[in-house]
């Protein structure tokens, strides 16, 4: 269990829109997020809940219609939010790099596999051509490919060893913190398993950081060392990982830690009702609580905010400040 | 290296063959529909004795039927015999081609203009996105090929040569230039070339404008754009170096069966500024109806094209991209 | 019916919302109700001679826009060439609209051989240049303005061909037309209920470029003198301003205005198209620069 002390990337109340008809609509809503140095977190949440647009902002490769709106991003001591261009380009996948979906068409496909890495190196390093194709691969061996595949295109990789080459591609220039956004949702139970020790075992060896978003809990419980669950644009539980499937105390968390099948349990396999809200009028006051199958009437008056109920595990629920009342903390 | 897709050369060479053929076709079969005696009507001289046209009939065997006609017709045209013109009172085949090799000049100078300015306009509208420049450069695209060249080439002269007088008003070239010297030859070419070309650049460059930055504005929704600005490249390095290539196909195609619409605007820019080329002497063959004339040069012009589009046809199977992939 | 109606209402909603769709709309019905209302507008009879000493004048209070060679009123001319210039171009654009539809979708229904054929044949007048093609129609069968819109609007089916056919043929994949098969349905009655309601929006986007063509075509083939000389449309007015030297004696009273008029119309066609296929063919895809 990590301690959540030496700050590698901190985020403060981030807020992150879209420009609309009229005005924007708040992917992202106010989160608060710490993340030390050498460890693995995850962001989990379904499709649309804000964690990709959290995370491009973190770099701001938002699209053109997107602004941050508010809040800071400190990383290394310094605000990124506010960076001009030019220093956000030094620091982008030469400080923090990211993992796109092998699905995506992430890797240009009129280029091969090896020259696109080399362009990372050359982009941040004075490096020859020469050097950096071998440096290449080099790092092509290190995720478990024949490095000779570097002159290959992309279409000619199947699906896990595009991915593997896209986990080489962020490693290129030794970033310190990985950002990893579904990195093998598009993959067979097989090859995620594969993919997935891969990146823990490289995490390691290479003392990463890394933040892993997924809509999976199952690929984020076999992986990381904390968690953050988001449901439309906030935060709404926040633990290490054990607790938070041992003791999941937002009524989200506990509907998707139940969602998954597990072999060992005899859990039924439940389906939570309903769907993510539209951001552009999102509910009165907790955002779950059309969906929530233990509201009470301060649920869709007040929005809950994120308290710590125990050491290190935060929840934004009114029935737990109900419940810390009654124990008379 | 590529590998050149022989099947692919072969198919589309038959094609072509093909479809020269039907136009060829065409050709007499059109002008076998004018009402009244043909005869008469392809060989209007007023001096003719009836003992004159009766020879021709024979010559030409007109008095023959219609599959008899056509296959003369066919002999005639693989000799190069397409006639003789009434008005010139020569041969048609050496006006035209002749005449073919002036548009040629006119064709080709614009052809490089207008694609390579139409391109740019494109590229930096998708680059400028969003900002007034962009809508500057679709708006300016949009209305000058609203423009029709005809107009255009008379407002041309009505302002540059009658009011400013600084470009010739019409024709090729000033009588008796050449004679000097080389340079003033060349110098007096271009001073007459300069504004049927402006004309023609101002018109079709917007297609290319066009195509370009939507195709720019499409590539620019792959996910690979958004890899490349992850790692750090500015935005101008993105475009150049994961966009551009892939965005220019379309415009490349685009110049390539352009050919046949450009020469209707060629047509006309000739016609309003006496350049002596292929698409004048079709307005004067119409204008006298000298049909052999008009004939030989609406045939002329439409293998030409054909031609065109098959060369670049196949520069483009031994360029394209995917059969290099 | 009342469904149809909603989704004209709710089209027309979104339409409204285009700035350039909007002034595209605005300048054509300009030109309509102009064209319409032209014996009330026009201060003189189009074909009224005003004496032989107002040839050519330039333009003044009585004559707005001056005078042409045989001394008529220009402004009066260009009002009521409007009406021919617009009505062939519809009518042309609506022949090739019909034309090519019915084409499009024979090919695209049938398939097979004979659709092959049809294709190659559009194919081939795609490639013939067009104008070199319709001046040797117009030397052989005569210029008026019927054989105009009969030549332009047989011309021009080809693209509409291509569009319609391509379109059939996505759609015949969707489950909709196999359902309908099943249950034993008549091709007739496939193509009518089922086909054409969802061809029909996509035609309609694509005759406003027909009718911008159209309009051209006939102005290029006026000029040429091919139109018709006693329905005086834009075209033909420049064709006898050509004829009349009007460019060499700096008449630019007599170029200016018909030109203008048809880039007017042409601008107008091209921004309504835009705004009807950015509504038609939204971009869904984000774009990452």
């Amino acid at each position: 269990m990590r301690r959540f002390s030496l700050g590698l990337l901190d985020i403060e109340k981030l807020q992150v829109g879209y420009v609309s008809k009229n005005g924007y609509v708040k992917a992202v809503d106010g989160i608060d997020l710490k993340i030390a140095e050498g460890e693995v977190f995850g962001l989990a949440g379904e499709s649309g809940c804000g964690k990709t647009t959290a995370m491009l902002s973190i770099m701001q490769l938002l699209p053109p219609a997107g602004r941050i709106l508010g809040g800071r991003i400190i990383f290394d001591d310094m605000d990124l939010v506010g960076l001009s261009d030019a220093a956000l380009r030094k620091i982008r996948w030469k400080r923090i790099s990211m993992v796109f979906q092998g699905a995506m068409n992430a890797l240009n496909p009129v280029y091969n596999v090896g020259s696109q890495i080399a362009e990372a190196i050359m982009l941040h390093e004075k490096s020859s051509r020469r050097d950096a194709f071998r440096r290449a691969r080099d790092l092509l061996e290190l995720v478990g490919l024949d490095p000779s595949r570097g002159s290959d295109y992309p279409h000619q990789f199947s699906g896990g060893m595009r991915q593997r080459a896209i986990i080489a591609m962020a490693l290129a220039c030794n970033p310190r913190l990985v950002i990893a956004d579904e990195p093998v949702t598009a993959l067979d139970v097989i090859v995620q398993d594969q993919i997935l020790k891969l990146m823990k075992q490289l995490q390691e060896k290479l003392h990463l950081s890394m933040i892993l978003i997924s809509h999976d809990l199952s690929v984020i419980a076999q992986t990381c060392d904390s968690v953050a669950i988001m449901y439309a644009g906030k935060i709404v539980e926040h633990a290490d990982i054990i607790s938070i499937f041992e003791k999941p105390l937002h009524p989200y968390t506990q509907a998707l830690v139940k969602a998954f099948p597990s072999v060992r349990a005899t859990r039924k396999l439940t389906v939570i009702p309903g769907s993510p809200p539209d951001l552009t009028s999102p509910p009165t006051g907790c955002r779950f609580h059309p969906r929530c199958p233990v509201k009470i009437d301060a649920c869709m008056q007040e929005e809950p905010q994120l308290i710590r109920v125990e050491e290190e595990h935060y929840a934004a629920c009114h029935l737990l400040r109900a419940e810390r009342k009654s124990d008379g903390d | 290296m590529a590998v050149l897709p022989i099947r692919r050369l072969i198919e589309k060479f038959a094609y072509f063959l093909l479809t020269l053929f039907l136009v060829v076709s065409l050709n007499f079969f059109l002008f076998r529909i004018l009402p009244g005696d043909p005869v008469k009507m392809l060989f209007r001289d007023p001096r003719m004795t009836p003992q004159d046209l009766a020879n021709l009939r024979v010559m030409f065997g007109l008095d023959q039927p219609l599959y008899i006609q056509y296959y003369l017709y066919l002999v005639n045209l693989l000799h190069g015999n397409l006639g003789v013109s009434f008005a010139y009172d020569q041969p048609v085949f050496p006006i035209v081609m002749q005449r073919l090799s002036n548009t040629v000049l006119l064709v080709g100078v614009a052809y490089i203009f207008f694609v390579l300015v139409g391109i740019f306009l494109g590229v930096l509208a998708a680059w400028k996105h969003g900002t007034r420049c962009d809508s500057f450069c679709v708006s300016f695209a949009l209305t000058t090929y609203s423009v029709p060249t005809f107009w255009l080439s008379m407002l041309f002269i009505i302002v540059f040569s009658v009011w400013l007088g600084i470009f010739p008003t019409s024709g090729m070239e000033t009588i008796g230039v050449g004679v000097e010297s080389f340079g003033a030859y060349v110098l007096d070419l271009l001073s007459h070339l300069a504004m049927p070309v402006i004309t023609l650049v101002l018109y079709y460059m917007g297609f290319y404008t066009i195509l370009a930055r939507s195709s720019l504005l499409e590539e620019f929704t792959q996910d690979y754009v958004l890899t490349a600005r992850a790692k750090g490249m500015s935005k101008w390095q993105v475009i150049r170096k994961h966009t551009l290539r892939n965005a220019m196909l379309p415009s490349l195609t685009l110049a390539a069966i352009n050919i046949g619409a450009v020469v209707g605007g060629v047509l006309q820019t000739e016609m309003v500024f006496s350049w002596p080329g292929i698409g004048s002497l079709t307005y004067e063959a119409l204008l006298l109806r000298d049909y052999p004339l008009l004939q030989g040069a609406f045939l002329i012009t439409a293998l030409s094209v054909l031609a065109a589009n098959f060369a670049v046809d196949i520069l483009y199977t031994w360029l394209d991209p995917r059969v290099r992939y | 019916m009342q469904e149809h109606l909603k989704t004209i209402r709710k089209f027309w909603n979104s339409y409204k919302r285009s700035k350039r769709g909007m002034i595209g709309l605005i300048i054509l019905v300009f030109f309509f109700v102009q064209a319409v209302f032209a014996a009330q507008l026009a201060p003189y009879a189009p074909d009224q001679s005003l004496g032989p000493s107002s040839i050519l004048l330039s333009p003044t209070l009585a004559h707005p826009l001056g005078t042409d060679e045989v001394s008529r009123d220009v402004l009066s001319e260009v009002i009521y060439a409007s009406r021919v210039s617009l009505m062939v171009g519809f009518l042309a654009a609506f022949l090739s609209l019909v034309v090519g539809t019915f084409i499009g979708l024979l090919a695209g229904y049938y398939g097979g051989l004979k659709a092959e054929v049809l294709m190659r044949i559009t194919d081939l007048f795609l490639v013939i240049p067009f104008l070199p093609l319709v001046i040797v129609l117009a030397a052989i069968f005569g210029s008026s303005m019927l054989n105009l819109i009969l030549v332009i609007g047989i011309t021009g089916w080809t693209w509409t061909a291509r569009t319609v056919r391509s379109q059939i043929l996505s759609l015949k994949e969707r489950p909709f037309v196999e359902r309908a098969r099943s249950i034993g349905a008549k091709d007739s009655h496939i193509i009518l209920q089922h086909i054409l309601p969802n061809v029909i929006p996509l035609a309609f986007a694509n005759s406003v470029i027909l009718i911008g063509n159209a309009i051209l075509a006939e102005s290029v083939l006026s000029f040429f003198g091919l139109g018709d000389p006693v329905h005086v449309s834009w075209g033909m007015m420049l064709h006898y301003a050509y004829l009349s030297g009007a460019m060499t004696l700096g008449a630019y009273w007599y170029v200016i205005p018909p030109g203008v008029c048809i880039v007017l119309v042409m601008v107008a066609f091209a921004l309504v198209g835009n705004a009807l296929d950015d509504l038609l063919s939204p971009r869904l895809k984000t774009s990452w620069i």
